[in-house]
């Protein structure tokens, strides 16, 4: 196909419509100085030269193989095996737009049916939509399907302060317009005890997070009320959990929850630049046909042969139109690959495996960091995370750890004012005893 | 052939209302019915539930279609068709007996009287499939 320009005649013509003479005359408003300056840019490179600059360029960036990480908050550092990347490098599944039509794309629906198991697995719940595309997005879709459950007649949505702010922030711009308030985030002095007794006959549902943003694990006795408190008004319980985590706590089912969301990422998912990354959405069956999202489901053909189709399509907006409880029909199907990948590959023992060591890397590096002058860990009981009070603003603290080549923790303070003098740190089965040392000693130095 | 329920009356929307005392039936039409093909799903509401007139009340679910049921006159639910959760092709079978959905204790009964009588319902149906 040819590209046809405008020619001479068009452009008067348009110049002629809008009244002036010349090109030029459009564009009078930009200072003469700046209107056509000269860029000082250097010569042209070729090919060779360009990838050496670019390397070299890359190459000022810190990675995670070359400087020891302790930074969580959403997103964690955990070992990709090897057989993740190769299943989800296959051509049938990466392709740009996941196939639904049955027939053709038996691989794509099984290997989503299985994500969707294995979450169901991990979570205790009966059924796993395909996923959303984050952690926040599916917690925001947990919200909404609460309010939808209750057909829109309860407006009030109470949430820890202690869930990921970010979800928190999602799920308000997500509920914009539709009437919804979201309480119980805003005071720092309520315990997650207390936030119970704001449950009342107008909530669609109570949303805590475990183990929450600041690493903490609530205790069983805690989350059982708090699910006995929603039940009571028929609210629902909506549980944001690390998957890494139910290697080792108990699945949400066994103390309530009626919704289980999280972030995917850390299933054999890269860290990336915060994306792409994948939300696992799990609730309870009496819940599903108003669950949002993509659903695969097993069957068999008319020849009697197991075979795997999407099902419960009449929930989604295409069907449903504006009565649809989301207008979300997506999925993140290569993350949720990686995840089921991931998930297979380790197994319930390898999954176990890597939670304990998080558990016990993290505890042994806190209290390490308790016993130096100055520090105090303000977490009771946590998983992979946890709070430290430093004796120097975190400001120094951080420069103190980037400058001897340690990515530092977290930084509170923004969401948790009152947690102003602390650093959320992570640590993860990648990190080696010697890592967990030079930090311990940097921090020892910096105070 | 369409069924008509003679002793029922009916919305536009093709839902029917029985009465019985100061309560009331609802349910969908066989030409409803037809129209959605197998039915999957019906969801129903909550026994006290109040409903006003025109408003959604229940949502059935078929193959190829989910559907709003609107309620054809005001009041609170009293009982429900818990049968349709084991097997909502009852709706398909016997849309007028069997396959009811709710039973309604109204709080007001003269809104029956500007309702589509069977005969007038037939009509309806009767232009809207020489249209197809």
């Amino acid at each position: 196909m040819t590209y046809v320009p405008h020619t001479d005649q068009d452009r008067q013509e348009m110049l002629a419509a809008v009244g002036v003479t010349r090109v030029e005359d459009l564009l009078q408003d930009v200072p003469e100085s700046v209107r056509f300056p000269r860029l000082d840019l250097p010569r042209p490179l070729s090919e060779p030269e360009i990838l050496a600059e670019m390397a070299a360029l890359a190459d000022s960036n810190w990675d995670l193989d070359h400087h020891p990480c302790f930074l969580g908050a959403g997103a964690y550092n955990h070992f990709i095996p090897s057989v993740v990347k190769h299943v989800v490098s296959r051509s049938e599944f990466y392709t740009a737009y996941t196939p639904y039509q049955p027939e053709v794309s038996q691989g794509t629906l099984q290997a989503i049916f299985e994500y969707q198991s294995l979450i169901c697995d991990l979570t205790g719940m009966d059924a796993a939509n395909a996923s959303h595309y984050d952690g926040a997005t599916a917690l925001a879709e947990a919200v909404i399907m609460s309010h939808s459950t209750h057909r829109g007649r309860r407006a009030k949505v109470v949430v820890s302060r202690t869930v990921n702010p970010q979800y928190r922030e999602t799920a308000r711009t997500y509920v914009q317009g539709m009437g919804i308030t979201m309480v119980g985030d805003q005071d720092p002095d309520l315990s997650l005890a207390q936030l119970g007794d704001l449950v009342d006959e107008e909530t669609a549902c109570l949303v805590v997070q475990v183990p929450d943003f600041l690493g903490a694990i609530p205790s069983q006795a805690d989350l059982q009320a708090l699910a006995a408190q929603a039940h009571a008004v028929k609210a629902l319980f909506v549980v944001s959990a690390n998957p890494i985590s139910l290697g080792l706590l108990k699945p949400p089912a066994e103390y309530g929850a009626d919704v289980v969301v999280g972030e995917g990422q850390p299933l054999g998912n890269q860290i990336g630049f915060g994306g792409p990354y994948v939300g696992f959405f799990a609730t309870r069956t009496e819940y599903v046909r108003r669950m949002a999202g993509r659903l695969a489901g097993m069957t068999t053909d008319v020849e009697g042969k197991r075979g795997f189709v999407l099902t419960l399509a009449t929930r989604e907006q295409h069907i449903r139109r504006e009565r649809a409880t989301s207008n979300i029909c997506t999925n993140q199907a290569l993350n949720a690959l990686a995840a089921a990948a991931y998930l297979s590959a380790m197994g319930p023992h390898g999954l176990r495996t890597v939670a304990a060591a998080c558990y016990h890397k993290a505890h042994y590096a806190a209290s390490a960091i308790n016993d130096l002058a100055g520090y105090q860990v303000l977490s009771g009981d946590f998983f992979h995370e946890f709070v430290v009070r430093c004796p120097r603003s975190v400001r120094e603290i951080t420069t103190g750890l980037l400058e001897r080549g340690i990515i530092p923790g977290y930084q509170v303070e923004a969401e948790y004012p009152e947690l102003g003098d602390c650093l959320l740190f992570c640590v993860t089965e990648l990190n080696s005893r010697e890592q967990i040392d030079s930090l311990i000693a940097a921090l020892r130095d910096i105070a | 052939m369409v069924r008509f329920e003679d002793t029922a009356r009916y919305t536009e929307t093709h839902d029917w209302v029985k009465t019985d005392g100061d309560t009331a039936v609802f349910g969908i039409s066989d030409f409803a019915q037809d129209q959605l093909s197998d039915i999957v799903f019906v969801e129903l509401p909550e026994v006290g539930n109040t409903y006003e007139k025109r408003e959604v009340y229940a949502v059935v679910e078929s193959v190829k279609a989910a559907s709003d049921c609107y309620a054809p006159v005001s009041g609170e639910v009293v009982e429900i068709n818990s049968e349709l959760e084991s097997d909502p092709g009852i709706v398909n079978r016997e849309p007028y007996s069997d396959g009811w959905f709710v039973r309604v204790r109204m709080s007001d009964p003269s809104e029956l009287e500007d309702l589509r009588t069977a005969e007038s319902y037939r009509e309806l149906v009767r232009q809207l499939t020489e249209e197809e």
